[in-house]
């Protein structure tokens, strides 16, 4: 029982992360209906500024809480800016385009940052010091919840919160929703769609770049490689849970941390990557707009 | 007026290269050391990009304006006109000629250039191949297939795996291959038919990776991450043939399954099957509602992808003399949808050309050495930018309307 539990906590650990990156893809695809092949690498960029940052702070002699929470904030400022700039350069001259060219653009894209980061940086992996602090309180539970564990579930619930109230209840969450309707009758109505993707790209890559921070945290090491695989993952949560939509992105990401983390513990490790794909599969036949998604009549 | 619009570009790029500096501060220019507690600052790094994206910024909007007029202009004129390659191809009196030319030099190549060139044209003339195959998928049924390379992989294995156990020969390994690819191909297409649209494209891209998962870790099956090696090359009726002429020879073969690919994908375009196929990428329903069955008709599509997949997989396995699972990533997916798309979806001209520019570039920017990839991928975005329906436009079949002509009595 212990086992299971330990498992679960696992698996709701690595679905928060997934979940933060899924939210990227799932909202820049409701609004414009590209899959953002780059979005991974975004991530991954987050987690090198705040190792870059937080090691060049640890020289200069400062520590704990400070150190944290200024390369969480430049990681997430740095991943936002380059997310608006790749949407400026890559995606924005090809809104009128046929479907496939954007997402070729995004694969393009993807390959560029990973060797950017490969010339201007290193192709090894780098170590990143845990900077997440111990809380006391759990100690007693120590066997089943780290402090880290707990730290990355809360960190996304309380950003999920944030990020509903923001969608559901502010004017650019308004806007948001209405161009994810129907972009041209936003743009009729006065919605200034533009802002609206670049705003959408900003939040999306933020949150990926919190999930860099806690995953890097979490695991320890970086390269840049890692966005690759993350960005599939949740690319793949984000269709799990019916690709568009808020709730489900993140319904997916848990699932699918959860399938992996049992995945592994009870069958095999050597197939650790292979159980998501197969629970995709197993899912979209059973049910093929994702878990929330919404089942969109055709119209003759 | 002039002098204003003047002013105002140098601080557009002033802005622009502000913004870069900013943007690539921590990764360029800082560069730490966590073991030896060193920080290492490239302020040069810095300059590099203030200065080159204040040019490259001036460039960018020429080009985008240029664009931008340009697609006016065309506009206006109606009708959009013909892109020359396709008019070439189009006329009798000039295509002839050219596919002379090319038929010379495609005979003579292997004769004038290195071995190693021989070798990576082979490379070309597969993806040409892979891109046709996949062209069928992607570009006439519409069907997004970011799970290509497991058909590939399917006919590589079939022919290492036949080898090492049975001893089978590479003939008779091709039509095998081929058959296994198509069957995996039909096993995907099954359970997927009722997926549209992106849920499709991840679908499939899924099932290549578990593909490739499951060839990595079967060791039983398939050998893991070592893979089979010694996989002997195509003999030239039971001779042994040397390095060199072996090369040659899977060169010839390959320009033979080029014209193969050429001459059944140009007929299946007017065929009954291909314009099902397009029926269905233009409208599902009322492609219904004409009578074609749309089950079968994407199962023929998964099913002919495929099988082109798996012949060049076994020729690919017959020319590295060796398969293992790192030659079927997603990257080698997303680089034959790139062919197609970057080549222009539809169109056979375009997909060569893609086929050719996409596998020769990386092999003619080795100078740049490391740079290689990074560049690989801005062209692949600017290309995209320029040009964003393909090198060759595909041409759609019309119909002209003449009112006058078509006026009848009633």
């Amino acid at each position: 029982m212990n086992y299971f539990l330990e498992l679960f906590v696992g698996g709701l650990t690595r679905g928060s992360i997934y979940a933060l990156i899924a939210l990227g893809y799932t909202m820049v695809y409701g609004i414009i209906e590209l899959i953002n092949f780059a979005h991974g690498e975004i991530y991954m960029i987050g987690a090198f500024t705040a190792l870059i940052i937080a090691s060049v702070l640890a020289m200069w002699g400062m520590s704990g809480l400070s150190v944290l929470i200024l390369a969480s904030v430049v990681a997430v400022i740095y991943s936002a800016a380059y997310g608006f700039t790749v949407e400026k350069i890559a995606y924005k001259p090809l809104r009128q385009a046929p479907r496939l060219s954007p997402l070729i653009s995004a694969i393009g894209m993807s390959i560029f940052l990973q060797n950017y980061v490969l010339l201007a940086q290193t192709s090894e992996f780098l170590p990143f010091s845990n900077l997440l602090p111990d809380l006391q309180f759990l100690t007693p539970y120590a066997g089943l919840i780290g402090s880290t564990e707990f730290i990355i579930i809360a960190t996304t619930a309380v950003i999920m919160v944030i990020l509903t109230v923001l969608i559901k209840f502010t004017k650019m969450g308004k806007a948001m929703r209405a161009t994810a309707q129907d972009r041209d009758m936003a743009m009729l109505v006065g919605v200034n769609v533009n802002r609206v993707i670049s705003n959408t790209f900003i939040i999306g890559s933020a949150l990926a770049a919190v999930g860099g921070v806690l995953i890097a945290s979490h695991i320890g090491r970086i390269n840049f490689y890692i966005g690759f695989l993350a960005g599939i993952k949740a690319f793949t949560a984000a269709v799990l849970g019916g690709i568009g939509s808020i709730p489900g992105a993140v319904l997916g990401a848990l699932v699918l941390g959860c399938t992996e983390s049992f995945g592994t513990g009870y069958i095999s490790s050597d197939y650790e990557d292979a159980f998501a794909f197969v629970l995709l599969i197993v899912i979209l036949i059973v049910k093929p707009s994702g878990l929330l998604g919404h089942k969109t009549a055709q119209k003759v | 007026m002039n002098n204003t619009k003047y002013i105002e570009g140098v601080t557009q790029s002033v802005v622009v290269s502000l913004w870069f500096m900013f943007l690539t501060f921590p990764i360029m220019v800082i560069r730490v050391d966590t073991i030896e507690k060193i920080i290492e600052w490239r302020w040069t790094n810095m300059i590099y990009v203030g200065l080159g994206s204040f040019v490259l910024s001036f460039a960018w909007r020429y080009l985008s304006g240029k664009g931008v007029s340009e697609r006016m202009k065309s506009a206006d004129n109606g009708r959009e006109r013909m892109p020359l390659l396709q008019r070439i191809a189009s006329e009798k009196r000039t295509s002839v000629p050219a596919i002379a030319i090319v038929a010379i030099v495609a005979a003579l190549f292997p004769f004038i250039s290195s071995t190693y060139q021989t070798n990576i044209m082979t490379t070309a003339l597969m993806y040409v191949v892979l891109g046709l195959g996949l062209n069928i998928v992607v570009g006439q049924a519409g069907l997004l297939n970011l799970g290509y390379v497991a058909f590939y992989a399917a006919g590589a294995y079939t022919y290492a795996l036949l080898y090492h156990h049975f001893g089978v020969g590479f003939w008779l390994a091709l039509p095998l291959g081929a058959l296994a690819a198509t069957i995996l191909g039909i096993l995907l297409a099954l359970p997927v038919l009722r997926l549209q649209g992106d849920y499709l494209a991840i679908v499939t891209l899924g099932f290549g990776e578990i593909t490739r998962i499951v060839l990595e870790n079967w060791n039983e099956f398939s050998f893991g991450p070592s893979g089979i090696s010694g996989i002997p090359r195509p003999g030239l009726f039971g001779m042994e043939l040397g390095m060199h002429d072996a090369q040659v020879y899977l060169y010839f073969l390959m320009i033979g399954l080029c014209i193969i690919t050429i001459f059944v994908v140009n007929r299946l375009q007017d065929s009954r099957i291909g314009r099902a196929l397009l029926a269905l990428r233009e409208d599902e329903i009322a492609c219904q509602a004409m009578g074609i069955d749309k089950t079968r008709v994407k199962l023929t599509a998964f099913a002919l992808g495929s099988t082109w997949a798996g012949l060049v997989g076994v020729i690919f396995a017959a020319k590295t003399t060796f398969v293992n699972p790192a030659s079927f990533t997603f990257l080698e997916s997303a680089m034959i949808l790139s062919i197609v798309v970057l080549g222009g979806t539809g169109s056979i001209i375009g997909i060569i050309i893609g086929a050719l520019v996409l596998i020769l570039l990386p092999e003619y920017l080795r100078i740049f050495s490391d740079y290689r990839m990074l560049l690989f991928g801005i062209i692949m975005v600017i290309m995209m930018i320029f040009r964003p329906q393909g090198i060759v436009t595909g041409v759609r079949k019309t119909y002209e309307f003449h009112a006058e002509e078509n006026k009848r009595d009633f």
